[in-house]
C-alpha cells in the first residue's frame, strides 16, 4: 500500500506554504525521523520528518513551487517490497498535482458556531438554582464576626476530617485576626497548619490538596497579599473542571480580610470583589453580619467549588445576633433585603452594609424609605432580588468600597440596563471608593473611602429631592 | 561570584546509597515493557505530529520524542496509590499512567471522546482513576499543585507518593522554592523529577540558569538529589526507585535530575534555530533512548529483531485506532460550552 505524504501546517495560522528544497530524492529509502524536505512559512523555514517508513516512489511537487496548500499531497511513499508502479493507481486516487483548498482538505474543517440565542449568550452562570434562605425562628446568640467566622470553621471541621485550615499565623500565633483561635488545641498540627509567608506557594499546594478531594481552608492575612496566589486561584482552582471535562473539581475556600482596614495605605487597603467576581469558575461571598459570616462560611466549606471569601477587618470585632444552630447555613446566590423601602434600592456588601443602613435611617427622615439590600454573594450575584427591588422603588444606588471602574456597581448598572430599564425613574447611581490608591494621611484616606453622607446625597439625587 | 553554592554543607547521603537489587539487572520481561512502553509513546507523538500536520490537531502541541525513558523508567517503580502530575509536554506521561491512547488522542483533536470532552486540548487532560493530575500550561504552576497532592497523601496516610515533572526552564520558577521549602520543612512524599531537556523554550539551560546542576538546587532546603543519565531507561528505573522509596518512607522529598533530550521543537511552530542540525543528530545517532535499549534487548537475548518488530506491529496498530478514533469521534456538542463551568453537586463527595 503507498502512503501519501501530505503539505503539513507547521504552525497554528499556517495555511499554505512553500516548499524549498527536497532531502530525499524518488528512490531514497526513509526511515521515521528523517528529514524530507524543507518548508518555509511566514514565519520561518522548517524541517519536515517522515512519519511513516518506506521508499520515496515519486515526488508530486517539485522544490522551489511556492504557494503549496496545507495537505496537498506532495509526495508518494513506497511499502517495502512494492515498486513503482504501485503509484499509477496511488496518483489516479489522488488529489491532482495543483494542491487542494486547505479548507476542503481538511476532514474537520471547523463548523461555524451555531447561531446564539442572545438571550443564552447571556449565560454568563451555570450555577444552579438558589434554595431560599431557610426560615429560623429558633434561640438567637450574640457574637463578634470574628467569633462566627471561628465557629463555622471549627464546625465543619469537627464534621468532615477532610476540612483543614492553612495559612500565615494560623496556628500558634491564633491567628493575625484571631480568627482562628483555639484551633490548634482543638485540632491539632495537622489540621491547622502554618505556612511559611509564601502565598504563590501555599495556595498552589492547597488547590493540590483540593484535587484530591480534601477541603482546604486558605486564610490570607489579607487579599492584598493574595495577589501573588492569583495565579492558582484563577489558572488552577477556577479553570480546572471546565478544562478536565468535569472530572478533577477544587473544592476550596480563600478567605481573610479584604478592602481598607485603617491607615494601612495603598498596598493593605485594596477591595477584590470585582477581580474574582469576573471569572467563572468562581463563587464570591463577602458577608457583613456575624449571622451572614458564618452561614455563608459553612456554605463555603460544604460547597465543591472554589469558593472567595471576602471579609472585612474592620467587622472583625462587631457584634450580631446569630441563630444558635449548628446546622444553620446560607445559601451562596442569595442577597438578604437588610431594611425594606419603596422610595429607592441600595446595594451593598460587606462593610458597606452598614454605612448604606445608617444612610437609610437618615433618608427616613427625610421623608426618602430606602431598600437596602445586602448582597452577600457577589458571584453569582442575585440580580432578582436586585432587579424585583428596582421594578418597586424606580431608582437604585451602588455602594461599595472598591474603585468605581469595572466594579460591582458597573455590574449591577449593566443588569439593571438589561432587565429593569423601563422601570428606572432616574439614571443608576454609583457611590464608589475613589479613583486612586489608598492614601496613607487620616484626612485623605477618609475622603478616598464612600461616607454615609455620600450615599444620603446619592439617593436623594436619584429621588430628584 | 562572592556566595559558596550551599551544597557544600549540605549532607548528602542518599547519593552514595546502593540500589534496590531488584532493578540492577532488569528481567528480560522488564526490558521488553520498557521497550513496549517508550515506542508506544514515539508512535504516538509521531502520528500526533502527523495530525498536527493535518489541522486536525490545533493550538499548542507539545512532543514528548526523545524523553521517553523518563517517564516510562519512572512509572515503572510507581505504586497504584501513587499520584502523577506534569506540565503541558504531558502525552507521554498519560499514555505511561495507563491512560487510554484513543481518549488522548481524540482530546488533541478537540472530540467529545477526548478525556476533557474536547475542552482542555493537548495541555490539560487528567483522569482520577490514574491517578493523573494534568497536564497544566503556566510554567512551574505543577509544582506547587503537586507538592499538595503529597501533603494529602500524607494528610490521608495512604502511604501515597507523588510526582511532580517540570523542565530545567520551569526549575527556575519562583513557587518551585517555596515549593521545596515546604515540601521539606513538612516531610511531603513527593519526587521533583526535572526533566532537563536543555532548553527552557529556545534558551539553553547555560543562557538560563546561574547554575546548571539541577540536582542540586534542593541544597538550600535540605532536598537530596541526584543526577541521573534520563536517556537510559535502566538508569531511570534505578534512580526512581531510589527516590520513591526514600520518601515512601516518611523522609520527605527527592530531587532526580533527569538528564534527557527533545528532539522536536519547544512546540509545533518552533523552527529550532536555537541549535544545531548536528547536536539534535548526534544525541539521536549517540544516545537515543529507544535504540539503546533495543541493542540492549537483542544482545541479552531477551527477543530477536523478529519479536521486536512484531511490538512494532501492535503499537502501530494501537496508534492507528488511536488515530481513527480521534477523526471519528464527534465534536463536543454545542451544550457542552456551558457544562463544567461549576460543580452542581451540593455537597463535595
Amino acid at each position: 500500500m503507498t502512503t501519501e505524504i501530505l503539505m503539513p501546517a507547521l504552525s497554528p495560522t499556517m495555511t499554505e506554504g512553500n516548499l524549498v528544497k527536497w532531502h530525499k530524492a524518488e528512490g531514497d529509502n526513509i526511515a521515521s525521523g528523517d528529514v524530507v524536505c524543507e518548508i518555509e512559512t511566514d514565519k520561518a523555514t522548517m524541517e519536515v520528518e517522515a512519519v511513516d517508513e518506506g521508499v520515496l516512489g515519486k515526488i508530486m511537487v517539485p522544490e522551489g513551487t511556492e504557494g503549496v496548500l496545507v495537505n496537498a499531497v506532495i509526495a508518494i511513499l513506497l511499502e517495502d517490497g512494492e515498486d513503482v508502479s504501485a503509484i499509477s493507481t496511488a496518483i489516479s486516487a489522488a488529489p491532482a498535482q495543483a494542491p487542494v483548498p486547505a479548507a476542503a482538505a481538511t476532514p474537520q474543517a471547523p463548523q461555524a458556531p451555531p447561531a446564539v440565542p442572545a438571550a443564552q449568550a447571556l449565560q454568563v452562570e451555570a450555577a444552579p438554582a438558589v434554595a431560599p434562605e431557610p426560615e429560623y425562628s429558633g434561640p438567637m446568640v450574640n457574637m463578634t464576626v470574628r467569633e462566627a467566622l471561628c465557629s463555622a470553621m471549627s464546625e465543619e471541621m469537627r464534621k468532615d476530617k477532610d476540612v483543614f485550615l492553612m495559612g500565615e499565623e494560623v496556628a500558634q500565633y491564633q491567628g493575625a485576626y484571631k480568627i482562628s483561635q483555639g484551633m490548634l488545641d482543638e485540632f491539632g498540627a495537622e489540621r491547622v497548619v502554618d505556612t511559611p509567608i509564601t502565598e504563590h506557594g501555599f495556595a498552589g499546594l492547597a488547590v493540590g490538596a483540593a484535587y484530591s478531594g480534601l477541603k482546604p481552608i486558605v486564610e490570607f492575612m489579607t487579599f492584598n497579599f493574595a495577589m501573588q496566589a492569583m495565579d492558582h486561584i484563577i489558572n488552577s482552582a477556577s479553570k480546572t473542571l471546565y478544562m478536565s471535562g468535569g472530572q478533577m473539581s477544587s473544592p476550596i475556600v480563600f478567605r481573610g480580610a479584604n478592602g481598607a482596614a485603617a491607615r494601612v495605605a495603598a498596598q493593605h487597603s485594596q477591595c477584590y470583589a470585582s477581580w474574582y467576581a469576573h471569572c467563572p469558575g468562581l463563587k464570591v461571598v463577602s458577608p457583613w453580619s456575624a449571622g451572614d459570616a458564618k452561614g455563608l462560611l459553612k456554605a463555603a466549606i460544604r460547597d465543591p467549588n472554589p469558593v472567595i471569601f471576602l471579609e472585612n477587618e474592620i467587622l472583625y470585632g462587631q457584634s450580631f445576633d446569630v441563630p444558635d444552630d449548628p446546622e444553620f447555613v446560607l445559601p451562596i446566590g442569595k442577597a438578604k433585603i437588610e431594611r425594606s423601602g419603596a422610595s429607592v434600592t441600595i446595594t451593598a456588601f460587606s462593610i458597606m452594609v452598614g454605612v448604606a443602613l445608617e444612610a437609610a435611617d437618615i433618608l427616613a427622615g427625610e421623608g426618602i424609605e430606602a431598600e437596602v439590600i445586602n448582597l452577600r454573594s457577589l458571584r453569582p450575584l442575585d440580580t432578582e432580588t436586585i432587579v424585583n427591588s428596582v421594578k418597586k422603588t424606580n431608582r437604585i444606588v451602588t455602594v461599595e468600597e472598591g474603585w468605581p471602574t469595572c466594579g460591582i456597581g458597573s455590574e449591577i448598572a449593566a443588569v439593571i440596563m438589561e432587565q429593569a430599564f423601563d422601570h428606572l425613574d432616574a439614571p443608576l447611581s454609583r457611590v464608589c471608593g475613589v479613583d486612586v490608591p489608598m492614601p496613607y494621611a487620616a484626612n485623605l484616606e477618609a475622603l478616598a473611602l464612600p461616607k454615609v453622607h455620600d450615599i444620603v446625597a446619592a439617593a436623594k439625587a436619584v429621588c430628584y429631592a | 561570584m562572592v556566595n559558596k553554592p550551599a551544597q557544600k554543607t549540605t549532607k548528602r547521603k542518599s547519593r552514595t546509597k546502593s540500589h534496590s537489587k531488584s532493578t540492577d539487572n532488569p528481567s528480560n520481561e522488564q526490558l521488553l515493557t520498557y521497550y513496549h512502553e517508550m515506542l508506544k509513546i514515539r508512535r504516538f507523538e509521531e502520528k500526533a505530529g502527523q495530525l498536527y500536520g493535518m489541522g486536525l490537531i490545533g493550538g499548542f502541541c507539545h512532543l514528548y520524542i526523545g524523553q521517553e525513558a523518563v517517564i516510562v523508567g519512572m512509572m515503572a517503580a510507581t505504586e497504584k496509590q501513587d499520584s502523577l502530575i506534569t506540565s503541558y509536554r504531558d502525552h507521554g506521561h498519560m499514555l505511561a499512567s495507563g491512560m487510554d491512547p484513543k481518549g488522548v488522542m481524540a482530546e488533541l483533536t478537540g472530540r467529545e471522546g477526548g478525556y476533557s470532552k474536547g475542552k482542555g486540548g493537548s495541555m490539560h487532560m487528567f483522569s482520577r482513576e490514574k491517578n493523573f493530575y494534568g497536564g497544566h500550561g503556566i510554567v512551574g504552576a505543577q509544582v506547587s499543585l503537586g507538592t499538595g497532592l503529597a501533603f494529602a497523601h500524607k494528610y490521608r496516610g495512604d502511604n501515597g507518593v507523588c510526582q511532580a515533572y517540570f523542565g530545567d526552564g520551569a526549575a527556575n520558577q519562583g513557587q518551585v522554592y517555596e515549593s521545596f521549602n515546604m515540601a521539606s520543612l513538612w516531610s511531603l512524599p513527593v519526587v521533583f523529577v526535572i526533566e532537563n531537556n536543555r532548553y527552557g523554550m529556545g534558551t539553553s539551560v547555560e543562557r538560563h540558569s546561574a547554575m546548571t546542576e539541577f540536582d542540586k538546587r534542593g541544597d538550600a532546603h535540605a532536598i537530596p538529589g541526584l543526577k541521573v543519565n534520563g536517556m537510559d531507561v535502566v538508569e531511570v528505573r534505578k534512580a526512581a526507585d531510589l527516590a520513591i522509596s526514600h520518601c515512601r518512607a516518611g523522609k520527605g522529598p527527592y530531587i532526580l535530575d533527569m538528564e534527557t533530550y527533545r528532539y522536536r521543537g519547544h512546540s509545533m511552530s518552533d523552527p529550532a534555530k536555537y541549535r544545531s542540525k548536528e547536536e539534535v543528530s548526534k544525541v539521536r545517532k549517540e544516545s537515543d533512548p529507544i535504540d539503546t535499549l533495543r541493542e540492549r534487548i537483542i544482545a541479552a537475548g531477551a527477543a530477536d529483531d523478529a519479536q521486536l518488530r512484531e511490538i512494532d506491529k501492535t503499537i502501530k496498530a494501537v496508534v492507528t485506532e488511536a488515530a481513527d478514533f480521534a477523526q471519528k469521534s464527534p465534536e463536543p456538542d454545542p451544550s457542552e460550552l456551558y457544562t463544567d463551568v461549576l460543580s452542581q453537586s451540593l455537597t463535595h463527595a
